[in-house]
């Protein structure tokens, strides 16, 4: 009985063992059945629990409350479009549980709450850790929210990053004459790299029209290839077969952020990163020249009309997106125990950046949350590696964009509810965040 | 020495053409895709995601059936190329129905054709690689016989050569000979001219993602069993290649037949260096080599961006508000 159980309830671990039996032994229409299952039970509970709750005075209660709630957020459009975020976020984490149970029923809720509790698995140790993988994802993040804001699409953050590791390790392994202002010159070398590479879709879209996005693509595979190239000629240790690693000096400090979390591999970097944060919107919101900057994305002709320089502009705001990626890029290298690779890929960071910015709504703020979110799953999905594949984490990130790529329906669906149940019309407004 | 010589010639072809039409073929699926107006930078991912299926199809075929290896092949290529098609239909909706950004959606289909290629194949198989390895090349009767010619196209060839060729024919005829390609490219130049005449833009554009997708998900079977031997993983940026020669090659089919030609040398001279004599003889690291076709890209853009050939209204979402 328990074998006939563990083939229908286990499919994926069957022919783990034995790969002949591939699709000989998968019960696909059992496995739809059971899976039926679970899910009308939570339906029914869902409908009985509104059911018995909406009668009674407590209901009733909350009911007005969350109409309150409506009518609040009808009146402030953005709310929709952080509900959008969430909802994205909902519907990943959904898709990752429905995969997981597709997998391996028996482990999915622990599966689950092992990546959405994440940091604290190991306490204080844990929490420095997901911090510290955020600080580059919230960094990337922040260079293509930057770009987005004006007007621009940075798909080419991954390039920036890699081209910004490889001169930050590059000063971090031969110029150890610098001392204790070792670090700081391989990271500003990093976000000189950085900004040097972004420069060129900028400088190729303000003076020869040409989409920023495709050039940055090729951009990507060409830093790779130059970053493959200068590693072997520069920074490689033949007998261990990797690059060098930066000298201790070049590590970014961990001040006393090492007494707080114990063991983990937190540095400064997050304050750093939250500086950037920082910088970002005053840059954006309370400069002459961040007004320029929007300016030209909302609409370059008008822009130019009013008198401003739109060709350096466009210029500027790729750079200063290039050089945050090239930071990203240093903080991710200039750590004990990391090495550049050779790579046949772009590095991935670069597209969850993406990723981040559209849930951070390309706010700095948003984006500092969403990369925490991120930072929080990465982690989850480190200690749940005993139940499921790592890459379960990225398979939910990519459900992740794909809804925040339908935000603007998931907004106008939210927007007709609240118009339902408020009956009143609430206008969305297309606001300068908005991308495409 | 002239038959070393030209014996070598023939071994590099023979990398070559295997490649240059696994390239060809997913950028005549961009091609597609961007002449009817949505851009398709998810070329990668659905590349992946029909690798990825026709991989574990094959290693089904070749380790439990008997079939000829050429037919379980074919099957296939078949498996990838509709898993390829379905994929796609992700960024059609995305972008043509819900009138999304279609970066972002392409995007989003590149992660996740990435991850859970790894994800499905490590729990299934308990590692990245799906093992497809096999001889896959064969001698054409009869053709195979002809002096030069023979040696170079017909003796160890792969089956998708043959496909590839066809597939090519066929793309040309549809697109400048047919209703159904006139009313695609229209959809793509100018789709308010093309809705005022009854053309079903929407429907148009499905369609030419869908076969995007069709294509994009064959070439994935081409890689895997003419490039790799195996899956793992990702495609190692064929996908953005053929995006990138797809642009080199100005959205028109007989141009990118061409640059195909010299993209797939690049790439096989950068990756079989050490077996080609002339090339070792040089000495020029082999990322050059892959760096140069995206650089090319780089320059054609930037220099013919004033009489660029690209599709008049690509990215633009059809909007009959806006006429």
């Amino acid at each position: 009985m328990k074998r006939i159980w563990e083939k229908i309830i286990h499919p994926f671990k069957v022919f783990g063992r034995k790969t002949h039996t591939l699709f000989a032994n998968i019960p696909w229409r059992k496995l739809a059945g059971w899976l039926l299952y679970p899910l009308a039970l939570l339906f029914g509970a869902l409908v009985a629990l509104k059911r018995k709750i909406g009668a009674t005075r407590f209901g009733k209660r909350l009911d007005k409350a969350w109409l309150k709630v409506l009518h609040w957020s009808g009146e402030k459009p953005e709310t929709i479009k952080v509900a959008s975020s969430l909802l994205a976020v909902v519907f990943g984490l959904l898709f990752g549980f429905i995969v997981m149970l597709v997998v391996d029923p028996s482990s999915a809720g622990s599966g689950f709450l092992t990546i959405i509790l994440g940091p604290f698995q190991q306490g204080m140790r844990s929490v420095g850790d997901t911090i510290f993988y955020a600080v580059p994802i919230i960094l990337t993040g922040l260079s293509v929210a930057f770009a987005f804001r004006t007007g621009l699409f940075n798909i080419g953050a991954s390039g920036q990053l890699y081209v910004g590791a490889f001169v930050a390790v590059y000063i971090g392994v031969q110029w150890d004459f610098l001392g204790p202002f070792h670090w700081v010159v391989a990271s500003l070398g990093a976000m000189l790299a950085g900004a040097a590479w972004g420069a060129i879709p900028g400088l190729l879209k303000a003076f020869r029209n040409v989409h920023e996005v495709v050039v940055s693509i090729m951009l990507n595979y060409v830093s790779i290839y130059l970053v493959n190239l200068a590693v072997r000629s520069f920074i490689f240790n033949p007998t261990l077969n990797r690059a060098l690693g930066p000298e201790s000096s070049a590590h970014i400090p961990t001040l006393f952020l090492e007494n707080i979390f114990p063991r983990s591999s937190i540095n400064i970097g997050i304050f750093i990163t939250l500086a950037a944060v920082f910088l970002f919107h005053i840059l954006l919101n309370r400069t002459v020249f961040g007004y320029e900057l929007k300016s030209v994305g909302l609409n370059r002709d008008a822009a130019r009309y009013a008198g401003m320089k739109e060709k350096r502009n466009i210029t500027l705001s790729m750079t200063i997106a290039g050089s945050i990626a090239g930071l990203a890029g240093a903080m991710m290298y200039l750590v004990p125990g990391t090495y550049i690779r050779i790579l046949d890929v772009p590095v991935e960071q670069g597209f969850t950046g993406i990723a981040i910015a559209l849930l951070g709504l390309s706010a700095p703020v948003g984006v500092l949350i969403a990369g925490l979110f991120y930072g929080a799953i990465n982690r989850g999905g480190y200690f749940a590696q005993s139940l499921y594949r790592e890459e379960i984490v990225n398979v939910i990130i990519a459900v992740i964009i794909y809804f925040s790529a339908l935000s603007l329906f998931t907004q106008q669906m939210i927007a007709k509810y609240i118009n339902r149940r408020t009956k009143k019309e609430i206008q969305l407004k297309e606001s300068e965040g908005d991308v495409g | 020495m002239i038959v070393d010589v030209f014996n070598e010639i023939v071994s590099v072809i023979s990398y070559v053409i295997p490649v240059m039409i696994a390239l060809m073929i997913v950028a005549l699926g961009g091609l597609f895709s961007e002449r009817s107006g949505t851009i398709n930078i998810a070329l990668e991912g659905i590349m992946v995601m029909g690798g990825f299926i026709g991989a574990i199809v094959l290693h089904y075929l070749l380790n439990n059936t008997g079939l000829h290896i050429q037919i379980s092949v074919f099957i296939a290529m078949i498996a990838g190329a509709v898993s390829g098609m379905l994929f796609s239909f992700f960024h059609a909706f995305a972008s043509i129905r819900m009138k999304s950004n279609q970066i972002i959606s392409a995007t989003a289909l590149n992660l996740f054709a990435a991850s859970v290629g790894v994800f499905v194949a490590r729990t299934v198989f308990g590692y990245r690689r799906i093992n497809v390895d096999s001889s896959y090349r064969f001698d054409v009767a009869v053709l195979s016989e002809i002096p030069i010619l023979g040696d170079l196209l017909f003796s160890s060839a792969f089956l998708s050569t043959y496909i590839g060729i066809i597939i090519l024919i066929a793309v040309i005829i549809i697109l400048y000979k047919t209703r159904f390609g006139l009313r695609l490219r229209s959809c793509g130049e100018n789709p308010h001219a093309a809705d005022s005449l009854g053309v079903d833009v929407g429907r148009m554009r499905y369609a030419g993602v869908l076969i995007s997708g069709l294509l994009a998900g064959l070439g994935g079977v081409f890689f895997v069993v003419a490039f790799q031997n195996r899956f793992e993983s990702d495609v190692r940026g064929f996908g953005f290649l053929a995006l990138a020669l797809l642009i080199s090659g100005q959205w028109r089919p007989q141009r990118i037949f061409v640059i195909s030609i010299l993209f797939a040398l690049m790439r096989v001279v950068a990756s079989r260096s050490d077996s080609i004599m002339g090339i070792q003889a040089i000495d020029i690291p082999t990322e050059i080599f892959r760096m140069l076709p995206y650089i090319l890209t780089i320059l054609v853009l930037a220099f013919t961006s004033k009489t660029s050939k690209a599709p008049e209204a690509l990215g633009e979402p059809y909007d009959t508000g806006k006429r």
